[in-house]
């Protein structure tokens, strides 16, 4: 079938991404971007980082839309897919027929029990979400608690840091990270907090909130209370695949296609929504903006070279998060290893790399402050690199 | 073609060096450089990769 007109329906990085490179490829049928947010597409990660702190205002979260010829239904809503009549229906009603689709809805964050919709209680995944912290926090609030340990966490811990504000972060696991990183990277994490004057709750769990309408600190599951004016959760996110439930599709997890992006004919998915069926890692959830972009366009190539012709997508994923002066960054996915090693500096240095070993190969690297070394180390964790044991 | 970088919002994390090192390079000292300000016409396709890929949007091409 020739593909005249797609839909993307989600207005957002991979979405964007997906445009952009049916273009590249010449597609000249029409492109639909259906986006359930008003604004158009915006940059996720400074919402943690530049715009949290304050460094950065909302014109410079823009994404670049080099191309004219996109037809914009954004503050759209999607709410349904019928697969066989090839149609998005959208909250209004109205029907947008497609040739091919791109679902590329990303995820929301997961709020815990009890805290949504309460004054001073946030998630963070939206420019507002991260406006209305700014906002809180202008108005004097000082003293946070900050819910989970991963990345967005760590990062909201670094900025309030910035800002002024008492921290504390209560983390479950026994270190920050500690699910992604390990043992003696998640030590590492620690110690940058605390160095930071960041207060840790490792190893316990939140039991509810204190306050009614405003929240006034956080139950921890010993029964103490932390004392808090604004709560910020980061406990992970939920894939937006609500609006796909009478579809047929797989759901579980996110939408599941194939190695070439594939969800079902002439329908593909990309980005934190999309669960890839990864030539290397077997079926994974991504929620990284290098895959976001990635698979963005491989999915626009799927479209354009139809199911017997699409190449297999195979991309060693990426990750950087910037926390006080430091960068960090993950190649690769470090599934089950069985060694870290210390491969150049040291884990209580400034700069270090370390890498993540299984049976001897390298299946991921962790880069501290060693941007300048990404390209070596993905080159490794891309052709599983043997690494010699260690004789001392 | 000619590649401009805005190096205030530049946050090196080097996204551009891993789609375009010919042209990008982030070194020891954490700090951006361009290896070509004017790379051949064949780099295009990369350069475009990388203006995409940079998440400050500190990228830009002229001509
Ligand atoms: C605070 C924060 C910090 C981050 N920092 C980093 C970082 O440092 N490094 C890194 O690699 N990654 C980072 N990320 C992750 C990165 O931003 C995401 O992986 C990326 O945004 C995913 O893009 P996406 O297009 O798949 O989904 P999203 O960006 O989630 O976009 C999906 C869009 O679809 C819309 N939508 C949802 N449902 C519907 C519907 N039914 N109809 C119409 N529209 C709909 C949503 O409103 C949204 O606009 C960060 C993310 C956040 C939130
Ligand atoms: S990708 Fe952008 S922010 Fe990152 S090093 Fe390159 S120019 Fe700087």
């Amino acid at each position: 079938m020739s593909l005249r007109s797609v839909v993307i329906v989600g207005a957002s990085l991979a979405g964007l991404a997906a445009a952009h490179r049916l273009r590249d490829l010449a597609f000249d049928g029409t492109i639909t971007i259906v986006g359930e947010e008003e604004s158009p597409p915006y940059q996720r990660p400074p919402l943690s980082k530049q715009f949290l702190t304050g460094d950065w205002e909302r014109p410079r979260l823009d994404l670049r839309i080099q191309r004219q010829d996109f037809d914009w239904r954004l503050g759209a809503r999607a709410t349904g897919l019928n697969v066989a009549e090839r149609r998005v229906t959208l909250a209004s009603g109205e029907h947008v027929p497609f040739d091919g689709l791109v679902i590329a809805t990303g995820a929301r964050a997961r709020a815990p029990a009890g805290f949504a919709g309460r004054n001073g209680a946030y998630t963070l995944r939206t420019v507002e979400d991260a406006s209305a912290i700014r906002d809180r926090i202008a108005r004097g609030a000082r003293k946070a608690v900050v819910v989970g340990a991963g990345f967005i966490g760590c990062e909201v811990a670094s900025s309030l840091r910035k800002l002024g504000c008492d921290v504390t972060v209560v983390e479950m696991d026994r270190l920050p990270l500690l699910r992604v990183l390990g043992e003696r990277l998640g030590e590492v994490c620690r110690t940058l907090h605390e160095a930071h004057g960041v207060k840790l709750e490792l190893g316990i769990g939140v039991d509810g909130f204190a306050g009614s309408d405003a929240i006034e600190g956080v139950r921890l599951s010993d029964g103490r209370v932390i004392e808090a004016e604004i709560v910020i959760a980061g406990i992970g996110v939920t894939p937006n695949v609500g609006w796909l439930e009478d579809s047929g599709l797989d759901l579980q997890n996110g939408v599941l296609c194939d190695a070439t992006g594939m969800a079902a004919e002439n329908i593909v998915a990309a980005g934190d929504v999309a669960r890839w069926d990864h030539p290397r890692y077997g079926p994974v959830r991504i929620e990284h903006w290098d895959s976001a972009i990635g698979q963005g366009e491989a999915a626009a190539a799927t479209l354009i070279s139809g199911r017997e012709r699409a190449a297999a997508f195979d991309m060693t994923s990426f990750f950087w998060s910037d926390q006080y002066e430091n960068k960090m960054q993950l190649v690769g996915m470090p599934q089950s290893p069985d060694e870290l090693r210390v491969v150049e500096g040291a884990l209580d240095e400034r700069r270090f790399v370390a890498v993540f070993l299984r049976g001897g190969r390298v299946t991921g690297a962790f880069l501290y402050n060693s941007m300048h070394r990404v390209i070596a180390y993905k080159a490794m964790v891309d052709s599983n690199a043997h690494l010699e044991a260690k004789t001392a | 073609m000619k590649v401009v970088v805005d190096m205030k919002a530049c946050m090196s994390n080097a996204l551009c060096m891993m789609a375009a090192p010919e042209v990008f390079e982030v070194r020891e000292d954490g700090m951006l450089y361009i290896l070509n300000e004017t790379p051949p016409e064949e780099l295009r396709a990369k350069v475009v990769e990388a203006v995409r890929l940079c998440p400050t949007q500190a990228i830009t091409i002229e001509g």
